[in-house]
């Protein structure tokens, strides 16, 4: 998700608290179609992970040796594996590992983005650079080798520490972007205003500053989470991660360890299908915030297919656009609603 | 100049950083089997490679940690990583030396490809912006959201098993050897285009949307409207007005993701065995070839630090602002 995060441009996220009530303000990123069918894709995930005790036709593990490697039946609706273990159960079960380790990393992750982010948008001089050369170093590393040493250096690794470290490995793109919104809010009016009343910093930093910063806080937090999710099943299917940490990828690591592969594809293509899934899910939510900090992207697409359905092509030069415009529709005006806060 | 000084600044404290995580990851370790090996193993190993493992691992021997510290640059700058466990006790270096190239050829040649093509179809994406092309965007998304490993077996099962294309697995066929015949070549030509490809197709995605994000922003820009009025050529508009100015974003974003793009390329490796050092850190992971492990996670550390060099150089090429003295 790195490149979805690069092209947030420095636009103030007032209008939502101008108008209408601060709660329907601070959701106002999620109002698109995108985000909102990223959010019900999500929203069912959660209630499976929630509800997979009652779901589930079977438990997890449980065998039934009079059914081994079936295809998909009434009984059993997306097959069994080697040991007669219900498929469609396991992945119901393993969605609450995936999404509590996906939280949890996430949660950490933003946490020290907006921690060390802010902090090194908010000061100058070489105390910045030197929070953000660190940033830019864990930028760097390769993280998912990182993890594989650390976590395989433990006999039987938490779901905390696995967290902690996917959250170790994925802080640092939020960090990067919210120290450039950081240092872009710094200088604005009403932030000079709060410090020439001589607010202190912590109310500047809460009050004036957090506010304008959510749709990217909200935006990380998604992104890290996809990261998150692939490491966590990619660790997973390597067998890094001990079994008893069920998720999609430990569905997968059984499947390749005992020949599911070609042949018996109910077994590994609906858990890849959900990794797939909630990831989509997660990049639509994204999608959506993107277009509402930068509404550029928003508005380009309908720009080109309004001046389409006149004829006109968005791309040829201004000489030719002149002489068919319209008179009812003056030339500036395919401009005008660009960028309301630059 | 300031660029140039500033960039070698910084990596040369992330090749510090990296190297100090990985002097201290070991000592963090719980128990001590790295003791354990050398006690199990006695006489079978050179004292002096004993030193450096007891060096590089901080068994304890007395030593303060800052003198196991300066030790352990001193290996480094005689290139000793110590010795494998799981293969036959070769020395670490050159068990990575002969993986590598694999790793850089693949995983190398794919990232490349995948991010001029993804640039291109995003620089004509946002070029043609509201187009029907905007499809492309959600599809290519979705295979970027699904993990690498599971497209690779998809790809196995469906191209070598199914179709029989491509072979399953390794790097070239067995009974060649290693040579510049152009046999070798084409085998190698031909195992590799099945990893590859799933490489591409799962990578691609992000560069189309970053690339088609940045396009979109550019072409708001009023030199753009400059030079539409100028009455320039379309394509010249496209590729010398909008797209140049575009990818430079482009270009960083694909600088500081490498480092994730390698990491999530690597278990491809073990995917389709191809010898390279992805599939050797996970056998050693497994071996419990700690030696192995650490000095792996250098050098692909160190690469990745090459690779962004020469991104930076890329940049520098594009953007002749980094080439004035006052910038």
């Amino acid at each position: 998700m790195a490149t979805a995060l690069m092209d947030s441009s420095p636009n103030e996220v007032s209008a939502a608290t101008k108008s209408g009530s601060k709660i329907a303000g601070a959701f106002a990123m999620f109002r698109n179609a995108k985000s909102i069918t990223g959010l019900c894709i999500l929203g069912f995930f959660v209630i499976v992970a929630a509800l997979g005790d009652v779901i589930a036709p079977f438990g997890p593990l449980d065998k039934d040796y009079n059914a081994l490697k079936q295809a998909p039946s009434a009984a059993h609706w997306l097959g069994t594996t080697h040991m007669g273990e219900d498929v469609l159960s396991q992945l119901i079960y393993g969605t609450r590992g995936v999404l509590i380790v996906g939280a949890l990393s996430g949660v950490i992750a933003t946490v020290t983005a907006i921690i060390i982010g802010v902090t090194a948008g908010y000061i100058t001089g070489w105390k910045s650079e030197s929070l953000s050369a660190l940033t830019n170093v864990f930028l760097v590393l390769p993280g998912l080798p990182l993890i594989i040493i650390v976590t395989s250096q433990q006999e039987n690794p938490s779901l905390l520490l696995v967290s902690s470290v996917l959250a170790l490995t994925g802080w640092a793109w939020g960090a990067r972007v919210l120290r450039a919104q950081t240092m872009s809010l710094r200088n604005r009016d009403f932030v000079q205003a709060a410090r020439a009343n001589g607010e202190p910093l912590h109310r500047i930093i809460t009050v004036e500053m957090l506010p304008n910063l959510t749709a990217i806080i909200a935006s990380s937090f998604v992104g890290t989470v996809n990261a998150a999710v692939l490491s966590l099943t990619t660790l997973a299917f390597i067998g890094v991660i001990p079994i008893t940490n069920l998720n999609w990828g430990t569905i997968l690591f059984w499947a390749q360890q005992n020949g599911a592969f070609p042949d018996f594809w109910w077994w590994y293509i609906p858990a890849g299908l959900c990794i797939a899934l909630l990831g989509m899910a997660l990049s639509l939510i994204n999608f959506g915030i993107d277009e509402y900090v930068n509404p550029r992207l928003r508005s380009a697409g309908e720009r080109a297919r309004a001046l389409r359905k006149k004829g006109l092509d968005a791309n040829s030069s201004v000489t030719v656009v002149r002489t068919q415009i319209p008179d009812d529709t003056p030339a500036p005006s395919t401009t005008s609603d660009t960028s309301p806060a630059d | 100049m300031r660029f140039f000084a500033r960039r070698a600044a910084f990596y040369l404290f992330t090749a510090w950083a990296a190297i100090t995580i990985n002097f201290f990851l070991p000592r963090m370790m719980k128990g001590d089997p790295v003791s354990a090996y050398l006690l199990k193993n006695q006489g079978r190993i050179s004292p002096d490679a004993i030193a450096s493992l007891k060096t590089l691992f901080g068994v304890d021997d007395g030593r303060s940690l800052f003198q196991q510290y300066i030790d352990y640059w001193g290996l480094l700058f005689k290139g000793d990583l110590g010795r494998s466990f799981s293969k036959g006790l070769a020395p670490v270096t050159e068990v990575i030396s002969s993986a590598l190239p694999w790793t850089v050829g693949l995983v190398g040649i794919a990232t490349i490809i995948s991010f001029f093509i993804g640039t291109l179809v995003g620089t004509i994406i946002g070029w043609r912006r509201g187009s029907k092309a905007d499809i492309i965007v959600p599809i290519s998304t979705f295979f970027s959201t699904v993990p690498y490993f599971w497209l690779g077996l998809i790809a196995i099962a469906f191209f070598s098993s199914k179709l029989g294309w491509f072979p399953a697995s390794h790097a070239y066929g067995k009974g060649i050897s290693p040579e510049f015949t152009w046999e070798f070549i084409s085998q190698v030509i031909h195992h590799g285009a099945l990893p590859a490809l799933t490489i591409i197709i799962s990578s691609l995605g992000g560069w189309i949307l970053g690339m088609r994000n940045m396009m979109m922003t550019v072409l708001d820009e009023d030199y753009i409207t400059v030079a539409q009025a100028k009455g320039l050529h379309p394509k010249k508009v496209m590729l010398n007005y909008a797209s140049r100015n575009a990818v430079l974003p482009q270009l960083s974003s694909f600088a500081l993701s490498l480092g994730f793009i390698v990491g999530g390329t690597l278990v491809m490796e073990l995917v389709f065995s191809y010898p390279g050092v992805g599939k050797l850190l996970l056998d050693a992971t497994n071996a419990k070839d700690y030696p192995l492990m650490q000095g792996v996670f250098l050098i692909i550390t160190l690469t990745v630090l090459v690779a962004n060099i020469l991104a930076d150089v890329a940049y520098a090429v594009l953007d002749p602002r980094t080439r004035q003295m006052e910038s």
